[in-house]
């Protein structure tokens, strides 16, 4: 039996935009076991929310994580508007779905982006996020910024899209199209792609339902659930679309999940475009009474989930934020054990972490025991990419 | 400014630590370097390890868990090394203020060299920024 | 129907059930028959642990365990009361790894000791953190 080491990677490390560490035990190449700490992200807003006003809250949860900036106050408006027992216009109901699409757009655009990064495909990094820059062009043109769009409020949104904004957002998408499929294409037939991610980093469907993992994390291992189907927020019911699901399990499932539900996304855009009515854009609220309220919404990530709970005054009693990630993430903990370093990065990277959402709220000495620095194992990563590479490129000779 | 600090400007490594940021200004830096932006012709990298770093990219409010550790990163980059606070939290702590997990604004524990603000600067704020540094020092 | 089914079977163990729309019920357990409600949510009518929230009520301490059911969309959140001084209850971390984390999390947030949990440790704070300091006790000013 080979030597037990440690490989730790973070808190902070190359591999990852945020600090998290993990503890990667390894018997040669191969990982035996993980262990996660996090918390180097933690804010603790669940009591932030406590002291401020029902209006202030919707811009802090906006700020638990940059990347799904709208899937957190929509969650949070839902759990408002089910403690009032209140409906929000018709039209809201649309700028709140096009919001949320063009997020769910620009999020899986990102980690398609760094997945091509982890994989040493710099290309697909650079390629996706130029794709996803139109979009941010888009939310600009809507909200006026480019992240943290700040357009949802209790009992409806704060403004409209404005007409002369929608052939706009039609050309954007219908622009988008093509890439999207061309994406699509790369990771159906590149075999470098196929070699790297197909059978690794399986998350079998007993153990996604066991860790209650969500989104397309749990799509991706033939768990069929998705909020905005389940839980009828909005006008999603109204809309045809479909829930896109795969049975492997692997990296490659999440990556052709990811990818389609694009596509999906653009089609709902385009539908909400036809139908968006006229008329108000929200229904006054002027105190929150006593009750409590659960609100949920399909992320980009998986569900996410918020509990208010009201005493009738200005601030909540109680907040309760569950992100996506904090379930999808502790799902690392059976995917990366049994295979080797170099699979390690991606299969870290492909829940999609989010690690300011779970916590929201290679500087390591270990005497005695060698230790891999941080970067060695993008590397690792890179090197193999280059040596599947090369067989392929002998192949065709 | 001595001539260490002048060689730097020609060519700015950027090493980008998250002490407890909500991703946006990380998305944003990355963002930076990607086709539309492209710093990348401007001579500035993003590197992986602080060993190599010129400049400390700091985004987000002061994590206590993470003060430790990144005290301990900084202590790895090699000298003279420019601190950038990036976003509104490094700043002035933002809507966080006062949280049981946050420490305190970045220059109260170690010299800040220049500030971005914004939630979340855009990619040109973060270039101007970086040019903004580069003249100060060749001043 | 599922509503009727859960109270049928679960007639000895519900206290209170209010139904506050079609899509979101609340009902009351109590702390001892945790393991029982969540076996039967679970392995019986296949439904997914959302997450636990842990409040403090200042008179004691209150656990909502959010089980949602995704067929239909509906949420079914079973409430315990703890008592304030010595807040106990079984963890469920045996029936599915879902609570694992959030039990870590309310444990070291509102200090209720999960019985049974296999590493009962902190999960966001710092390992040096006050032994006895609660971050979400209403007792604790925030800063």
């Amino acid at each position: 039996m080979a030597e037990r080491k440690i490989v730790p990677i973070g808190p902070y490390h190359p591999l990852q935009e945020e600090p998290e560490f993990f503890k990667l035990i390894v018997e040669g190449e191969h990982v035996v076991e993980l262990e996660i700490d996090i918390g180097y992200n933690h804010r603790g807003i669940e009591k932030l929310a406590e002291e401020k006003h029902w209006d202030q809250i919707t811009f802090l949860v906006e700020r638990i994580c940059g990347i799904c900036s709208n899937s957190h106050p929509f969650a949070y408006c839902l759990a408002g508007e089910d403690l009032l027992g209140i409906e929000v216009p018709e039209r809201a109901n649309y700028i709140r779905m096009i919001i949320d699409e063009l997020q769910r757009l620009h999020s899986h655009l990102l980690w398609l982006g760094l997945a091509g990064h982890f994989i040493g495909y710099n290309t697909i990094w650079m390629w996706a996020w130029k794709a996803r820059e139109p979009v941010l062009d888009l939310f600009e043109l809507i909200s006026g910024n480019r992240q943290n769009y700040a357009m949802l409020k209790i009992g409806g949104v704060r403004r409209d899209i404005k007409e002369e904004a929608y052939p706009v957002i039609r050309k954007t998408i219908k622009n988008l199209y093509p890439t999207l499929k061309m994406f699509q294409k790369a990771i159906q037939d590149d075999p470098v792609i196929q070699t790297r991610t197909r059978g690794v980093g399986i998350l079998k469907k007993e153990d996604g339902i066991s860790f209650g993992a969500v989104g397309p994390t749990a799509r991706a291992s033939g768990i069929d659930i998705d909020v905005r189907r389940d839980d009828r927020y909005a006008r999603y019911d109204t809309l045809s679309w479909s829930v896109i699901t795969r049975n492997e399990g692997d990296i490659h499932a999440k990556l052709l999940v990811r990818v389609l539900e694009m596509i999906e996304s653009c089609s709902i855009i385009e539908q909400c475009l036809d139908r968006i009515p006229k008329g108000e854009i929200e229904t006054e609220v002027r105190d929150i009474p006593q009750g409590e309220g659960i609100g949920r919404v399909e992320a980009p990530r998986g569900e996410c989930f918020h509990y208010i709970r009201s005493d009738g005054t200005n601030r909540p009693v109680r907040h309760k934020i569950r992100a996506p990630s904090f379930v999808n993430v502790a799902t690392n903990l059976v995917t990366v054990p049994g295979y080797t370093i170099s699979d390690a990065a991606l299969t870290l990277a492909a829940v999609d972490p989010c690690y300011c959402c779970t916590e929201r709220s290679a500087a390591f000495t270990l005497t005695g025991e060698k230790i891999l620095k941080g970067e060695d194992l993008i590397r690792l990563s890179i090197e193999k990419t280059e040596k599947i590479k090369k067989i392929y490129g002998n192949d065709k000779k | 400014m001595g001539i260490k600090e002048k060689i730097l400007t020609k060519s700015l490594w950027v090493f980008h630590a998250s002490v407890g940021s909500c991703n946006n200004c990380d998305i944003e830096i990355l963002d930076c370097l990607t086709p539309r932006f492209d710093v990348e012709r401007l001579g500035i990298q993003l590197v992986g390890s602080i060993r190599h770093a010129d400049v400390i990219l700091v985004t987000g409010a002061m994590n206590k868990k993470a003060l430790k550790r990144f005290k301990k990163v900084c202590g790895q980059a090699p000298k003279p090394c420019f601190i950038v606070a990036v976003g509104i939290c490094p700043c002035s702590m933002h809507m966080f203020k006062g949280s049981y997990s946050m420490q305190s604004p970045l220059d109260e524990i170690m010299p800040v060299d220049l500030y971005i603000p914004g939630c979340p600067p855009r990619p040109e704020a973060i270039i101007a920024g970086l040019a903004k540094l580069i003249n100060k020092v060749n001043k | 129907m599922i509503k009727d089914e859960i109270k049928n079977n679960l007639e000895n163990q519900i206290r209170d059930w209010i139904v506050k729309n079609p899509k979101r019920i609340y009902f009351t357990i109590d702390k001892k028959d945790i393991k029982t409600v969540a076996k039967f949510l679970h392995r019986d009518k296949k439904m997914r642990l959302s997450t636990i929230t842990g409040a403090d009520n200042e008179i004691n301490f209150e656990l909502l365990y959010h089980f949602g059911l995704d067929a239909t969309g509906e949420i079914f959140s079973v409430r315990v009361f703890l008592e304030k001084d010595k807040p106990e209850i079984d963890s469920l971390v045996e029936i599915f790894r879902a609570s694992d984390w959030v039990e870590r999390e309310i444990h070291e947030m509102l200090g209720i000791n999960f019985v049974g949990h296999h590493q009962l440790k902190h999960l966001l704070l710092d390992d040096d953190w006050p032994k006895d300091d609660f971050p979400l006790r209403k007792s604790r000013k925030n800063g």
